[in-house]
């Protein structure tokens, strides 16, 4: 009988190679994170292991809800967790994370008071979340399509740009970016009908929908599309190291700002190990090689964001204390509010067909 | 009596060459489908370790908002008018290969149908997006050769869609159509032709008919995976980029919510079914 020995040798392999993959060694740090945001790095991931002597062991997520389900289904299987700061309230209502000892991160001192006391990442003196890089999504405009740089939101609508204008395909920031064009609070919008009809009204300029930088990075090479929404540090990037015709603007109406942070789930194997990972990342040296080799965004460490050039962007334009009074940063969403933004954002897209 | 057990026996002897394929099936298909369509009835992913429970909300969402409705109607109109172009474009190269060229000639065309084969589908409409945009390879290679100034800006748009799709997909009706083409006897065409019959009628009453299998194949094999297409949709079509598929993907991807996008599945796995079904006395009669 062929098949139940095949049947048991599949079974055996399988089993094996979940034992194997469930084995989290105590000198490793297994870190969730997006893919080539920083944590995955080959020379800071070499420069943490020869400092440290653990292995870092790298996993990636595309979407905030596939990495809440990550965490949920391999407890114990992650040391160090990446969360936007709006989502650190549902990791720790689920019992996802556990408070971090902060008195172990010795840059933890060093973390601008507002973003350390968020009450996005602290619940009752405990802090769940340790700041990490905070960033903005704004507009970037293409140098060659302007003499000088706009300064309000209402460029996006100008008929001048007609079939060169880009937006994310995403549902919270369209619609924040909605709120914001309409002079709302984004995190409290009472008027939605205004929201919709200010983006109904933008769907025909638009040329389409990006969804990575790189979307971004292409139309502007081959100089499609005169303005959009785009984020700070993709900006900087595309500016820095792609050397392309990119400006961010930060408009007057304001921009969606958002800070990341690590955790630290329940059950991880190597708590330590996370610890010494966690205060790497918010480590200057780490930061300024960062922002030189790729581009990044703002770093929540002040001395890390000092240790930058005088006219780094990061430092200039992002720590311009104008900018600071107009940006606003993304609060938690609950699912209801994010199901009806999907909602309204696909009958825009439908409509607009 | 006697035929029924000899086929009995030969299914017998017939089951340990089948039971690989069967197993294999099993697995890989049958496994994974039954847990969607067991998804497609909750209220939350189990993985979530959200509180769950049976639902049909989900494929009551379909019809509580017009916008499924109206994508899937866009979906289905692109599945026919990509099938379309590639019927016109398949049949008559097919033709060629099985009745016109012959020896070295074929191999090479033959090997030009199927190269698109052996590059990575994201590659072909990465390429598509160099060559249809604004300054892109077609619009400056036109300009290049035509006295007077044309514009052509084709990326991003619904055109741009149907070009990347039916670039992808005609290899399929080239093959069957070869196949079939290739098995008409060329005998009966010079038949034809000898009673009187003009190159015309004798392609409407002899080689058409007869290669009808191929055509319905092939159509087939194009339609029921354009309907649900998403990749070139989203990187060609820009802001006319938003079909089922698309809506479908966003369910798994962006929002997670796999219960949704499994019963969008499910109905659009329904309607293909339908239509094939609705369609197939009438293509077998044609064929």
């Amino acid at each position: 009988m062929r098949m139940p020995d095949l049947t048991a040798l599949l079974t055996a392999t399988a089993v094996f190679t979940s034992a194997l993959a469930f084995a989290a060694k105590a000198d490793e740090v297994h870190v969730l994170n997006w893919k080539g945001y920083g944590a995955d790095e080959p020379w800071a991931v070499e420069a943490f292991e020869k400092a440290t002597g653990n292995k870092v062991v790298n996993d990636f997520f595309n979407s905030e809800q596939e990495m809440l389900t990550k965490i949920r289904t391999n407890p114990g299987l992650y040391d160090v967790v990446m969360i936007n700061a709006a989502f650190n309230d549902q990791a720790m209502d689920g019992k996802l994370i556990q408070p971090i000892d902060v008195s172990k991160l010795p840059n933890y001192a060093d973390i601008s008071k507002d973003k350390a006391g968020s009450p996005m990442l602290v619940h009752d003196g405990k802090v769940y979340g340790v700041p990490w890089v905070w960033g903005l999504t704004a507009l970037a405009i293409n140098d060659k399509s302007f003499d000088k740089p706009p300064t309000s939101i209402a460029e996006m609508w100008d008929a001048a740009h007609k079939g060169r204008v880009v937006i994310r395909d995403d549902a919270v920031e369209a619609v924040q970016f909605g709120a914001i064009a309409t002079g709302q609070n984004i995190n409290d919008i009472k008027d939605m009908d205004a929201v919709k009809a200010k983006l109904t009204s933008l769907m025909p300029q638009i040329k389409t929908f990006w969804s990575s930088e790189n979307d971004w990075n292409q139309m502007v090479a081959s100089n499609q599309i005169d303005i959009g929404t785009y984020w700070s540090g993709s900006a900087d990037r595309a500016k820095t190291h792609f050397k392309l015709p990119v400006s961010l603007v930060v408009p007057q109406e304001g921009a969606v700002a958002w800070l990341d942070a690590f955790s630290i789930p329940v059950g991880a194997k190597n708590v330590a190990g996370a610890e010494a990972f966690i205060n790497y990342m918010i480590d200057p040296k780490f930061y300024v090689e960062w922002v030189t080799k790729v581009g990044a965004p703002v770093s929540a460490n002040t001395k890390a964001v000092e240790a930058l050039p005088e006219d780094a962007f990061n430092r200039k334009v992002m720590g311009d204390p104008e900018v600071a009074k107009r940006i606003q940063f993304q609060a938690p969403i609950t699912d209801a509010q994010r199901e009806a933004y999907l909602a309204l954002w696909q009958q825009l897209k439908v409509d607009v067909k | 009596m006697a035929a029924a057990t000899a086929s009995r026996n030969g299914l017998r002897s017939a089951l340990p060459l089948l039971a690989p394929a069967y197993l294999w099936l099993t697995v890989a298909i049958f496994l994974p489908l039954s847990a969607m369509v067991f998804f497609s009835f909750m209220t939350e992913l189990p993985l979530s370790g959200k509180p769950w429970a049976f639902t049909l909300g989900n494929y009551a969402a379909f019809f509580s908002q017009s916008l499924y409705l109206t994508l899937l109607l866009a979906s289905l109109r692109l599945g026919l008018e990509v099938t379309l172009w590639c019927v016109v474009i398949g049949y008559p190269a097919a033709y060629v290969l099985a009745k016109v060229l012959k020896g070295r000639s074929r191999e090479a065309i033959f090997l030009l149908v199927i190269l698109p084969f052996w590059s990575n589908g994201l590659v072909r409409i990465f390429s598509w997006a160099m060559v249809l945009r604004e300054g892109g390879i077609l619009d400056t290679a036109l300009n290049a050769m035509l006295p007077f100034k044309i514009n052509i800006d084709l990326m991003y748009s619904y055109p741009a869609v149907i070009i990347g799709l039916v670039h992808s997909y005609v290899p399929y009706m080239v093959l069957t159509c070869y196949l079939t083409l290739q098995a008409i006897d060329d005998s009966l065409i010079e038949a034809g032709r000898s009673l009187g019959a003009s190159r015309l009628q004798v392609l409407k009453r002899v080689i058409i008919p007869l290669s009808m299998p191929g055509l319905v194949a092939g159509a087939a094999l194009i339609f029921v995976p354009v309907v649900g297409s998403f990749m070139e949709p989203r990187i060609l079509g820009g802001r006319t980029g938003t079909f089922y598929g698309t809506v479908i993907e966003d369910q798994f991807v962006a929002v997670f919510n796999w219960p949704l996008g499994a019963a969008l599945s499910f109905i659009l796995l329904a309607v293909v079914l339908v239509i094939l079904a609705i369609a197939s006395p009438v293509l077998r009669r044609a064929a």
